[in-house]
């Protein structure tokens, strides 16, 4: 046995406890220490809780080193009535030790009240969400509303648009997502491509692929896979970026400057996506129809690109590049717009900022997907 | 506490001859620093005189290229997995901006050292939690409140709440009343003068805030010019003829400090 084991074997804390009248007297040894208190709370508490008095002594001489929370276990014992405790005595303590019990009884006197939960505790968070849902849509909405009255102006002005971080916006958003999302896009293409060959050879109706690909790709796959990427890419760093900004303070002191966040901020995020979701659903058309064109060609149907593209101009009316080209502004304004304001929500702590970056993901692509049914019915009641 | 392999009546830190280079650039060059048990002691130096790396140093955060460090009489680099983590144990730091785990509560925070090192039961370590918090003066609703609900001052008093979780004997203390009011500092300073007492801290604070130097400090360390220039009592620090430390306590704002101690 090294010294050290040794040392704590013979450390360990233990008292006896003895009432005469309305005194109690706690006689305590060994170390009341952090690290070796844990077995004995409970079986102080046990002992002393059901006792009656009025008054502490604690007999301090045996105890070979006290700790605050060793002095917090003794402290627990004084008694209080309503406001008032009632003084506690120390026998054999050091100074140091004295401190220690004043600062320990101080702290167990004013305990505060241990937070419960309540069983309606569901129901609050639940309504809670419902409320926050609301307050969020209504925010959102607003935000929209500021955003076109700024960019209005700004329009009409345009020389007090920040080109220069326009610009740098959409290498990011644009350029640097045209890759992934033209592979992205080959592939559906080529999916869709697959499927169709299978069901449609049972017909002896291969030749229909061309319109399948065609329609689909162009009307929604392409604007939908960039509207997506989109929202997964750069709305989460609009939101990152713009709520960091908040969190250093940033954003007021831009504000403080006489700069508006709207303008700085926003206006060139949204110019960014306008410009960069169309060119990017412009490629991703091209990169799915690719896609397609392979497997027709290659795949079990055995179309030629020659034969592909008479049937792909003869059969898709331009109007179907049209309804996916249109949609992509739309996507565009609600990824920016969105993003944005997610960032601008985040307050001081880490957890906001990353609560609001996932909210904001997640609102981005739930709109996307929730305006894209909307112009749906929209196109198939307006007969296109 | 747990003084396995340790000796509780040596030097709690003691660096010898610490050689600290980033590339090419020497920011300590065999720098000697001893802290004696149960003192109060102020680091200053100017900026970039390398006064965090030395901190980082003494913590174990950083590994000097050249030099050792002791505890409590041990060289840090013999020191067995076990004994360092009690070594550990045995140090509380405040960081500059309290670096509080923002996702917690104050309470949940300084509950997270009590979780990692003892077998406690939760109530128990919640009320000892509490009884931190009242120790550094906070109001018993801060214990349910989160990092960002608080102000700078609050922040960095539950920073020393959590960092004292573990009864430590040794107390490091990164810039504590840099930007807290006159008030708040002097009280500060007034905290840990008392939880020296009650708890037979050995502080060693980084500190550029000259009230806390005359006030609660019993030696000044001076980083300078690579090495501790001197560590003694204020008045004889002030005697050293080095420039820098010349310039430092005989400015208006050192001298306005002063008047303000000796009345």
């Amino acid at each position: 046995m090294s010294v050290g084991e040794k040392h704590k074997f013979l450390d360990a804390p233990d008292y006896d406890v003895t009432q005469s009248g309305r005194r109690l007297t706690l006689r305590a040894s060994g170390a009341w220490t952090l690290l070796q208190i844990a077995g004995i709370d409970e079986r102080l508490r046990a002992d002393v809780d059901p006792l009656d008095y009025d008054n502490v002594t604690y007999d301090l001489s045996d105890v070979t080193a006290l700790d605050t929370a060793g002095a917090y276990l003794f402290a627990r014992a004084i008694r209080c009535d309503e406001d008032v405790c009632y003084p506690y005595e120390l026998q054999g303590a050091q100074k140091g030790q004295e401190t220690l019990m004043r600062a320990a009884a101080d702290a167990a006197m004013g305990r505060p009240a241990p937070t419960t939960r309540q069983w309606y505790d569901t129901l609050t968070r639940m309504g809670r969400a419902t409320v926050k849902f609301w307050d969020e849509t209504y925010d959102t909405l607003a935000f929209l509303g500021q955003f076109l009255v700024v960019f209005a102006k700004l329009l009409v002005n345009p020389r007090r648009i920040r080109w220069k971080s326009v610009v740098a916006l959409i290498e990011d958003v644009g350029l640097n997502a045209a890759p992934i999302i033209m592979t992205l896009s080959f592939f559906i293409g080529a999916v869709i491509a697959y499927m169709g060959a299978n069901l449609l050879a049972s017909f002896g109706a291969q030749i229909f692929m061309v319109e399948l690909i065609g329609f689909s790709v162009l009307r929604e796959f392409a604007v939908l896979i960039t509207a997506i990427m989109l929202a997964g890419r750069s709305d989460s760093a609009f939101t990152a970026q713009i709520g960091a900004m908040k969190m250093r303070q940033e954003i007021d002191a831009m504000t403080v400057i006489g700069m508006d966040t709207f303008e700085t901020l926003v206006v060139p995020r949204a110019i960014a996506c306008l410009v960069s979701a169309p060119v990017l659903t412009f490629l991703a058309m091209i990169s799915g129809v690719a896609g397609g064109l392979l497997v027709a060609w290659f795949g079990i149907t055995d179309i030629s690109p020659v034969l592909f593209f008479s049937r792909f101009q003869e059969t898709i009316g331009l109007k179907h590049f049209w309804v996916g080209m249109a949609k992509a502004p739309f996507f565009a304004l609600i990824i920016a717009i969105i993003g944005c304001r997610q960032g601008l929500a985040v307050t001081g702590s880490v957890d906001s900022l990353g609560a609001r970056t996932t909210s904001s993901v997640v609102q981005a692509i739930f709109s996307v997907i929730a305006v894209d049914a909307m112009f749906a019915i929209l196109f198939y009641q307006m007969g296109i | 506490m747990d003084w396995t392999g340790f000796d509780p009546k040596a030097m709690p830190v003691e660096a010898r001859g610490i050689v600290t280079q980033f590339g090419n650039n020497v920011i300590h060059d065999n720098l000697e620093f001893r802290m004696a048990s149960e003192e109060i002691i102020g680091l200053v130096g100017g900026s970039g005189s390398g006064k965090s790396v030395l901190l980082n140093t003494l913590l174990g955060l950083k590994n000097p290229e050249g030099g050792k460090v002791y505890y409590y009489g041990r060289d840090r680099s013999t020191l067995s997995k076990e004994e360092r983590a009690s070594m550990k144990n045995k140090m509380g730091v405040l960081f500059q901006g309290g670096a509080l785990f923002s996702s917690l509560t104050v309470r949940e925070n300084i509950m997270v050292p009590l979780r990692e090192h003892t077998d406690l039961s939760v109530p128990l370590m919640r009320e000892l939690a509490d009884m931190k918090v009242h120790m550094v003066g906070l109001p018993a609703q801060a214990t349910n409140l989160y990092p960002s609900d608080l102000s700078g001052g609050m922040r960095k008093r539950a920073g020393l709440a959590r960092s004292l979780a573990l009864d430590p004997t040794l107390l490091f203390l990164d810039e504590p009343t840099a930007g807290l009011d006159p008030i708040g500092a002097s009280a500060f300073d007034e905290l840990i003068l008392g939880l020296r007492e009650a708890m037979n801290l050995t502080v060693l604070m980084v500190t550029h805030d000259l009230d806390s130097l005359y006030r609660i400090c019993d030696r000044v360390a001076v980083l300078v010019d690579k090495q501790i220039a001197i560590a003694d009592s204020l008045p004889n620090v002030m005697q050293h003829p080095h420039p820098w430390i010349q310039e430092y306590f005989g400015g208006p704002r050192s001298r306005a400090a002063m008047s303000a101690q000796t009345g």
